[in-house]
């Protein structure tokens, strides 16, 4: 049998060997991120979890970066293919800067280069398991867009990954609007990141909400959020189950 | 420029620093037909004379649609100048398709800069025969680029290549200044007067010339022959008043340029032909 090369080699779909060369399933993963446009831009949300399959087990990862003048990435899914990403679109970023001319690269070219790279890498049976959300403004033009890990992308007034398409999405249609101020737009994320806190199990209540203008990114400081947990359904919630243990 | 001992091969500098067969490859671009290109601040207008050798034939296509945003006319060896047209089509195809957003023209014009250089240095290759007129938009504005067989590339505000293109140019000299904020029909008369200034006394028709526009919300297209010969027509009859009209000209362009000084200096290179 050959030696499995340090860089994938050409036959590597069957075999056993070729399966430690490609991804089967993620290990450490972020969950929802939720994002909409506002008047000045996008504000985006995500919580700062990374959970060990059903471990929450780390309770301080940033899953928003800024990229380049302007953009904003937000990822979900498996974190390490997340810092893949980054590495890529730092040294697509850097290449763009070198040039040094007036042009640079704007939200719909990151957001389009990504699933170009997304696209491809689930081609090959490999792919990097993240939904991401990118978010920017350039030249007055706001753009929201969203790209996983199979290659679908699309852009939309509000998006959202994973449990936030089920529970967030449905809040965002009914009470998204054009032209939202920034206080009602955090107000509307917070709304959004309070249902998948009580209801997402891999969600936890340290989140960061992010903003990006004309004038650049700002990523708030970790926060958490205000919870009820006296209602009274919830109170011994055992009482008068039927069951024999 | 005379036979010498250095001129062989393009791997072999001369004793005073020179590549010869980079500066034949130039000679040969002078001995194409007249290409000329001028732009304002949002439109670029390509123009070249289209001479046929015989009645019989056609005549070779000298400009090429690159891009809806980026055009190129040339002069020279014009089966270099196609084979440079696809490899502009395709970079600028490649780079739409990943980012889904047109390529600037300036970083288009570095590559093809790139890849002329590139036949300056090796032994097994020579350098493109052909001179290109890039017209294109992108972020800033509207820019107009000239690519030397040499590799390097000079931004313009109006130039001409080609046979006899000292004409046109010196007609360019005198009126470039107001080109940035000329209007898109001002630009396409000046164009055809500048093409007509290399037929050197020979009547201007559109069935010998081709122009083509490009402009902030007007695509790339080239002019249709019905259209230029309208054009044609009209500054035809009013040729006779080109003298009293250049005072008026003579005393808004010293306005012009008192205010124009400064920025279209930075549009303007050096004429290295």
């Amino acid at each position: 049998m050959n030696f499995i090369a340090s860089k994938q080699p050409e036959n590597r779909l069957l075999g056993p060997e070729s399966d430690t060369q490609r991804t089967l399933y993620p290990y450490v993963t972020g969950t929802s991120v939720v994002a909409l446009k506002y008047k000045d831009g996008i504000l985006m949300a995500a919580d700062m979890g990374g959970s060990y399959g059903s471990t929450l087990r780390y309770k301080s990862v940033e899953r928003m970066k800024p990229i380049g003048k302007h953009s904003l990435l937000g990822a979900s899914g498996e974190i390490s293919d997340f810092q893949e990403i980054l590495r890529y679109l730092d040294e697509l970023i850097l290449y763009d800067n070198m040039w040094d001319d007036g042009n640079s690269l704007g939200p719909k070219e990151v957001h389009n280069y990504l699933t170009r790279v997304m696209y491809n890498r689930r081609n090959k049976f490999n792919p990097l398991w993240n939904s991401l959300v990118l978010g920017g403004v350039k030249n007055g033009q706001t753009y929201l867009g969203m790209v996983n890990m199979i290659g679908v992308n699309f852009e939309d007034n509000h998006v959202a990954t994973g449990f936030g398409n089920h529970l967030a999405r449905p809040i965002l249609r009914q009470e998204w609007h054009e032209n939202l101020s920034f206080e009602d737009g955090v107000k509307l994320l917070e709304k959004c990141m309070r249902v998948l806190l009580y209801r997402d199990r891999s969600a936890v209540n340290k989140l960061q909400i992010a903003k990006i203008t004309e004038e650049g990114v700002t990523i708030s400081q970790p926060y958490s959020l205000k919870t009820y947990w006296e209602f009274s359904a919830f109170e011994n919630p055992a009482q008068g189950a039927i069951g024999s243990w | 420029m005379f036979r010498n001992q250095y001129d062989t091969d393009v791997t072999t500098w001369s004793p005073a620093g020179r590549l010869f067969q980079v500066e034949y490859a130039m000679e040969a671009v002078k001995q194409g037909s007249a290409a000329i290109g001028l732009r304002s601040k949002t439109h670029v207008v390509l123009g070249c004379v289209n001479k046929a050798n015989s009645e019989l034939s056609s005549h070779q296509k000298k400009i090429f649609k690159v891009d809806d945003h980026i055009g190129v006319a040339i002069a020279g060896l014009t089966a270099d100048g196609r084979v440079l047209s696809r490899y502009m089509r395709n970079e600028c195809i490649n780079y739409s398709f990943t980012y889904e957003s047109p390529l600037p023209v300036g970083r288009l014009v570095v590559q093809l800069a790139d890849k002329a250089q590139v036949c300056t240095q090796r032994s097994w290759k020579r350098p493109y025969g052909v001179g290109l007129l890039v017209a294109g938009l992108d972020e800033s504005g509207a820019h107009l680029y000239y690519n030397c067989p040499s590799g390097n590339y000079f931004e313009y505000q109006a130039f001409a290549i080609g046979s006899r293109s000292q004409a046109a140019k010196t007609y360019l000299e005198r009126r470039f200044e107001n080109f940035m904020d000329s209007t898109r029909d001002d630009l396409v008369k000046d164009a055809l007067m500048a093409i007509r200034e290399t037929l050197q006394g020979e009547t201007l028709k559109s069935s010998i010339c081709t122009v083509a526009v490009i402009g902030v919300g007007e695509p790339f297209h080239i002019l249709d022959h019905g259209t230029v010969q309208q054009m044609i027509d009209a500054f035809e009859i009013a040729g006779e008043q080109e003298g009293p009209a250049a005072e008026p000209d003579a005393a808004a362009r010293q306005e012009a340029a008192a205010e124009q000084g400064g920025s279209t200096d930075e549009g303007v290179a050096p004429m290295d032909i």
